[in-house]
């Protein structure tokens, strides 16, 4: 499976690693050189140095070929509009924005994009940590609200339109 | 009416301070502390040091009943998301993004921005009224630089519109070779009738037969800038 990340960060670095790993082919875009320092020196994929929002780098990179698009840079607005960009120009089927505002999250997930909130995560996990029940309205984890491939082909597929069986 | 101006940049600022002039209630989002109290101590309290962006801000803005929002930071992905915000979220009416990319206008349209401002565009539109569009177009020199190989392209305004290669009166050591129509590549023969669209690849000899082909081809009326 093609797999384009933007954003080099922690999150985007350890999933781009291990995405390469099991043998997606990865291309990660940062527009910090520096950020490519996350990824281990013998790294199977593509690391690339430009700005992830722009869509003459999306096409250059392939976007319109990938399987999944992932938006993890610090920025929500950029990841949001990324992921867009991923989806409505570049038809790309599954697409995740981190954004980690509550309010938008849940705005952009009510616009049907997938969205990760690290705010709610955390928060849903420390909660729980502490024995609290979950917060029936709000969910961290709003990335498997729609159908799409599975990233783990051993997995059993969630919905239509698994490519790989 | 009342407007959320989001973005206290050079736009926003005199964008808030026409409007105010005209009698409207407004509110700058400005997230950089020190342009918000410049523009507080311009314009009055009509600035709130906040990142426009975050969605609970937008609510302490007054979103909610703003009739339009208009987004105008120097950052695309921040206008289309507070634009998206103010209309999914807060229902406003009509929402502003200034866009600076003039490639991202297309997204956001599709994305639902009801108006769309384009500074880039706007320039460009200016700037490309100068650029002559249907010049002769320099491909290489042959012989030394005595001769050139040129290309031309019929226009609707063309001398050669609908003539016949035949009827273009060449001065000696310049012809015509090679037409390009849509996908097709055909030499020119005797009976090539020339068409609106035409591209057509031509050797001319030194600056004499230059002109002729330029005037023949493309007509007098060159536009302003190209070279005589």
């Amino acid at each position: 499976m093609r797999t384009v990340i933007v954003g080099c960060g922690r999150v985007g670095a350890v999933l781009a690693e291990r995405l390469a790993r099991e043998g997606h082919d990865v291309t990660i875009i940062d527009t910090n050189t520096e950020a490519f320092s996350r990824l281990e020196p013998d790294f199977p994929g593509q690391a690339i140095r430009a700005d992830g929002t722009d869509e003459d780098v999306l096409r250059r990179v392939g976007t319109d070929t990938a399987d999944w698009f992932f938006a993890l840079t610090e920025g929500d607005n950029r990841n949001a509009f990324a992921a867009q960009m991923a989806s409505e120009t570049f038809s790309v089927k599954n697409v995740v924005a981190k954004v980690n505002d509550p309010v938008r999250a849940e705005a952009y997930t009510q616009l049907g994009l997938a969205t990760i909130c690290r705010t709610r995560l955390l928060v849903d996990a420390l909660s729980q940590y502490a024995g609290l029940a979950a917060d029936p309205g709000a969910s961290g984890v709003r990335q498997v609200e729609r159908h799409h491939d599975h990233l783990d082909d051993g997995a059993t597929p969630v919905g239509a339109g698994h490519p790989e069986h | 009416m009342y407007i959320v101006v989001v973005g206290g940049g050079k736009v926003g600022y005199y964008l808030a301070k026409e409007l105010l002039e005209a009698g409207h209630e407004l509110v700058i989002l400005e997230k950089n502390a020190a342009r918000a109290r410049q523009i507080s101590d311009e314009l009055g309290s009509i600035v709130l040091n906040r990142d426009g962006c975050e969605g609970k801000h937008l609510a302490e803005a007054g979103a909610n009943r703003a009739a339009i929002v208009a987004a105008v930071t120097g950052d695309d992905e921040d206008n289309l998301v507070m634009c998206q915000m103010a209309k999914h979220h807060f229902d406003v009416p009509k929402t502003i993004a200034r866009v600076n990319n003039p490639r991202n206008e297309d997204l956001f349209k599709h994305l639902g921005v009801n108006e769309i401002i384009s500074p880039t565009r706007m320039v460009l539109g200016a700037v490309e009224q100068d650029i002559p569009v249907h010049e002769l177009l320099h491909l290489a020199q042959l012989k030394g630089g005595e001769m050139e190989l040129v290309e031309a392209q019929i226009t609707e305004s063309s001398p050669a519109l609908g003539r016949k290669s035949t009827d273009i009166a060449l001065p000696e050591g310049s012809s015509l070779f090679l037409l390009l129509r849509g996908s097709q590549v055909q030499q020119i023969r005797a009976d090539t009738v020339f068409q609106a669209g035409d591209k057509v690849l031509a050797v001319a000899k030194g600056d004499a037969g230059e002109a002729v082909l330029r005037r023949e081809l493309i007509g007098d009326d060159a536009p302003v800038g190209s070279p005589s």
